[in-house]
């Protein structure tokens, strides 16, 4: 690297950038001073977000696992076409064989196609709960912690409030209040999930607010929206987008938690959770596994690979882990 | 005599994601018992891992991947973690920087000294505890008995540290590591707890090693120094040779850096080119080869071993300093010395004026209610003025008002009460559009520049913005204005590509004080903008901003903890203490003959990179510790720390007097020196009001 003293012949072709320095006075020997390492292209945020997060392997695995758990469940029902409307009591628990490769539940549906059914609702659930829930948190919390004061006092009290209820006590009266179908479930999970992103983006722009930047801001003469909109949001994207991910995991699984309890949506419809619960009742009599692991497995991998991307997400945000 | 501690070739490396960083490379040193080593460099030179190397306490992926360690003739660096637990605390003691951080919250101090005891002695709580209570009153804490219960919240910084010398000291160790122990302090009580750890290392006949990369504190403080760099010694010996006679390249640049030196002549300070190496890939020559104004080719390819003529002098470089045809030639010095000065000394316009200026902060409890339980007094009723094209700087240890004064210039706070005129506007009461006008104006440069660079903005965004802001200009003018800005603070033009974490600390410096410029303004208020760099980095933004000061005809309101670095920038002084301006004058007149007891005090305090100066000012300085500001003394505020207070000081708040025609006033019923007549002081007043 040319740290050394600079040739004022090579000061053009090493670094160009210094010879303009000498018409404010200031020589090729200063700027050399600086011991500005002449680095490649400068690569952009994201592409630098890519590299860290492509160092954990696991998170790789799990973009592959997410892309085809999803293309399985939504592509699948094209290639491997079952009814999932008609009970055939016929196909009573069927072994998996040849016809069904997973084998049939106690109502005669095909359980490969089962779980592609239940795929569906359970990710659709999951990712609107989650994208619902983190937007309302996010812009919730931000305000409440710009504005500060009684309004964040108040804002955050309704938060705690809702914190304090036991969802599940609730999520049980408003099912049975409506029929739970997807958008009510979608609605159910997310008007709680939210209450914990809102704390949490609140705190980040509690600290995000005094941060020196933002005060620079105000010095050059800015203003308050400027400060949240080029500054704050910026800054607390990647805590949201992170939280997103985590999101979704929790989402499904509050779900799988609803259809083992009965509580999730209703037959024929069905999702992972209630594949479980239904698969449970034959657990006894032995040898019915197909009932319960291709849900049960499921529901686990999904999961852990959101969580796994969560955790890759929050390295590859992380502007100190980048510079490495 | 047998060495104390005998480190020989100790090669230490951590582990990161990519690479190994050598922090350590191959460092021989030995420590005599009784006898203090300093050991010097700027940060990432390897001094602190070396230490904790001894302690066996490297982070996460560090370990010693050769050489030895040896205590009184045991080989340390390869005990078991359980042995090594026997050594630590018991045999070697160690005082970390931040005093806050290295004590338990939710432990009283007293517990936590307790705790090293009970656990190398054996001892039972209660035996435990009377020792805690003994170390704690051989540190000097007042009270020792009634404090041991208490926690660590409850201690000042300074108290906090006596409290982690005390528990580095409770098992009697034979050697005392202390890793910057002053650095997080102000001069007053650096220079209290230097005195202790020096005090306390005759009296106990223990070794210390002194880890810094302050030079004054070493001058003062240590018998022998070892100068690090790049992970290596590079030249070791007693102190009085190496302050007298450096022979390393690399030291005699680091004295060369000092603004001490050059504060009298104003000269450009040399600063030393380029950064350190990496420490991954570290170059097989000599590694500071590419930073050195001696080299030669056989630098580039060779690596200098530590050798000397001497055996108590030892140094690593082939052409050392003082060798024949050697001389450091300060660039172009005498070219841009004191004009700038000598024209802002006259009469230049008046910039800046504040007339009695006061802030409160009201102290709050309760989290909705919020009732108002008293006032934090941050500035009271400081009036003072600054002239076109000048440097007025504003110093005091911190606490004292000196950063909310700033603030309160460039309007990140709002006035209690009293006038900041502004070319003839009062910023106070203006509001609104016009306010903002005035905004850009007045540009403030931050202490940590990194902090006040947004990470997820690039380089030209940033510098953009404040004209975006003030809507000054298309698209277009606005990126050929930031990249004369960048030609001005010596940053390449590609630099608008990066983001602020791929610069260096003196870069992020240059980046900030570009942000400042960019809608030229005419003050620059920096806050401490060089006290988070190393001193070679320091010299680098100094003179930028000394030169730039010459070419744009700025004005500067520089505040700092530091009084050489204010006295070596600034045309005129004003040292505040707990709210109150005490002394303001022409810099010299300030530093030569300080009328105030707090400013000599400070003078006195702060440590000169020269051991005979720092040996001859024994017993000098400021005892005691800032009082709060909720509650400030009566009268005269410095009171209760100040040699000469009597009564009258408590009752009658002594008022500005002057004591010469420049305009060198301060506040004391006692002054140090004979104030003028008062005739002649309402005559100097008149001509002052007469020029506006």
């Amino acid at each position: 690297m040319a740290m050394g003293p600079m040739n004022p012949g090579l000061s053009e072709s090493v670094l160009e950038e210094a010879e303009p320095s000498e018409v404010s006075g200031l020589t090729a020997v200063e700027a050399a001073e600086l011991g500005l390492t002449p680095s490649a292209k400068p690569r952009g945020l994201l592409r630098r977000g890519w590299e860290v997060f492509a160092e954990n392997k696991l998170a790789l695995v799990s973009i592959g696992f997410m892309i085809f758990i999803v293309l399985f469940c939504f592509l699948g029902p094209v290639f491997y076409a079952t009814d999932q409307v008609h009970t055939n009591l016929g196909q009573y628990l069927c072994k998996p064989g040849g016809q069904h490769l997973l084998g049939c539940n106690d109502v005669g549906y095909d359980q490969l196609g089962r779980l592609m059914v239940g795929g569906q609702v359970s990710l659709e659930v999951g990712f609107a709960a989650a994208i619902v829930s983190v937007i309302i948190g996010a812009l919730y919390g931000a305000i409440s912690g710009f504005i500060g004061g009684p309004v964040d006092s108040f804002l955050m009290r309704v938060v705690d409030a809702g914190l304090s209820l036991p969802y599940i006590m609730v999520i049980i009266i408003l099912s049975v209040v409506f029929h739970p179908n997807v958008p009510i479930m979608i609605f159910l999970i997310a008007s709680f999930y939210w209450l914990g992103v809102a704390r949490l983006v609140r705190g980040e722009t509690l600290s995000l607010r005094t941060r020196e930047y933002v005060q620079a801001v105000k010095v050059a003469g800015g203003t308050g929206g400027r400060a949240v909109l080029r500054h704050i949001v910026p800054n607390a994207i990647g805590t949201i987008i992170v939280q997103a991910t985590f999101a979704v995991a929790d989402s499904i699984l509050i779900l799988a938690g609803l259809g083992f309890l009965g509580l999730g949506v209703q037959p024929p419809a069905t999702d992972w959770g209630s594949m479980l619960s239904n698969g449970l009742q034959f657990i006894q009599g032995g040898g019915y596994w197909w009932l319960i692991y291709p849900p049960g497995i499921a529901i686990i991998l999904t999961c852990i690979a959101f969580n796994f991307i969560g955790d890759a997400l929050r390295d590859a945000f992380e502007t100190r882990l980048q510079r490495r | 005599m047998a060495p104390l501690l005998q480190i020989d070739d100790l090669h230490t490396q951590i582990k990161l994601r990519e690479g190994v960083v050598h922090a350590v490379d191959g460092v021989t040193l030995h420590v005599d018992p009784g006898e203090t080593l300093g050991v010097v460099g700027e940060s990432g030179c390897g001094k602190t891992m070396t230490a904790l190397s001894i302690m066996n306490l490297l982070p996460t992926g560090g370990s010693i991947a050769a050489g030895s360690i040896s205590l009184a003739g045991r080989e340390i660096s390869k005990l078991s973690q359980d042995d090594m637990r026997q050594v630590r605390g018991n045999e070697i003691g160690m005082i970390f920087q931040d005093p806050l951080t290295s004590l338990n919250p939710t432990m009283t101090v007293g517990g936590q000294i307790a705790e090293a005891v009970r656990l190398h002695r054996g001892a039972t709580r209660a035996q435990a505890l009377d020792r805690a209570v003994e170390v704690l009153e051989l540190v000097g804490l007042p009270k020792a008995r009634e404090r041991v219960g208490e926690y660590p919240h409850q201690f000042s910084g300074g108290m906090r540290q006596r409290v982690m010398i005390a528990m580095a000291l409770a098992c009697e160790p034979k050697l005392l590591i202390a890793d910057e122990p002053t650095t997080a302090l102000d001069v007053t009580i650096q220079k209290q707890i230097l005195e202790l750890i020096d005090g306390l290392r005759r009296r106990l006949g223990m070794a210390v090693i002194l880890v810094t990369h302050d030079l004054g504190v070493i001058a003062g403080r240590a018998d022998r120094v070892a100068v690090m760099y790049a992970g290596k010694v590079v030249e070791t010996t007693d102190s009085t040779r190496l302050f007298g006679n450096p022979r390393h390249p690399y030291t005699e640049a680091l004295f060369h850096a000092l603004p001490d030196k050059a504060a009298e002549s104003r000269e450009r300070l040399y600063s030393i080119p380029g950064i350190p190496p990496d420490l991954v890939n570290p170059p097989k020559a000599c590694r500071f080869a590419p930073r050195c104004k001696y080299v030669t080719d056989r630098c580039r390819s060779e690596d200098p071993r530590l050798s000397g003529e001497d055996h108590g002098h030892l140094f690593a470089c082939f052409h050392p300093v003082g060798a024949a045809g050697h001389k450091l030639v300060p660039e172009a010095a005498s070219e841009l010395a004191p004009a700038a000065r000598v024209a802002a000394n006259g009469d230049g316009e008046v910039l800046l004026r504040l007339e009695h200026l006061v802030k409160n902060f009201p102290v709050t409890k309760g989290a909705v209610l919020q009732r108002k339980i008293g006032e934090v007094s941050a500035v009271a009723d400081v009036s003072l003025t600054i002239r076109r094209g000048e440097t007025f700087g504003l110093v005091g240890e911190s606490g004292c008002g000196k950063t909310t004064l700033g603030r309160l210039v460039v309007g990140l706070e709002k006035a209690t009460s009293g006038r900041i005129n502004f070319q003839g506007k009062d910023l106070v009461k203006s509001t609104g559009r016009d306010y903002r006008q005035q905004r850009r104006k007045i540009q403030l440069m931050f202490q940590d520049a990194y902090a006040s660079l947004d990470p997820r903005m690039r380089a030209g965004a940033i510098l953009r913005e404040p004209l975006v802001i003030q809507h000054i200009g298309t698209r277009r003018e606005q990126e050929t204005r930031v990249k004369e800005m960048l030609d001005h603070v010596g940053l390449p033009r590609s630099a608008t590509e990066r983001y602020s974490h791929e610069f260096s600390g003196g870069q992020r410096q240059r980046l900030g004080f570009a942000r400042a410029l960019v809608l030229s303004p005419d003050l620059i208020v920096a806050d401490e903008p060089v006290s988070a760099l190393d001193v070679s980095i320091q010299a680098q933004v100094l003179n930028l901003m000394r030169d730039l000061q010459r070419e744009m005809g700025l004005t500067y309101l520089f505040i700092s903890h530091d009084l050489a670095v204010v006295r070596y920038l600034s045309n005129h002084i004003g040292v505040m203490y707990l709210g109150k301006l005490v002394e303001v004058g022409p810099a010299d007149e300030v530093y030569l003959t300080p009328a105030h007891h707090y400013t000599k005090g400070l003078i006195d305090s702060a440590p000169v990179a020269d051991p005979k100066l720092e040996h001859a000012k024994v017993h000098t300085g400021i005892s005691g510790e800032l009082p709060s500001p909720i509650n400030p003394p009566s009268g005269c505020r410095f009171r209760t720390r100040c040699p000469r207070a009597e009564d009258l000081c408590a009752e009658v708040e002594p008022p500005l007097v002057s004591f010469s025609p420049n305009g060198h006033m301060a506040a004391c019923h006692f002054p140090l020196q004979t104030p003028m007549p008062a005739a002649e002081v309402s005559t100097a007043a008149a001509t002052e009001s007469v020029e506006p």
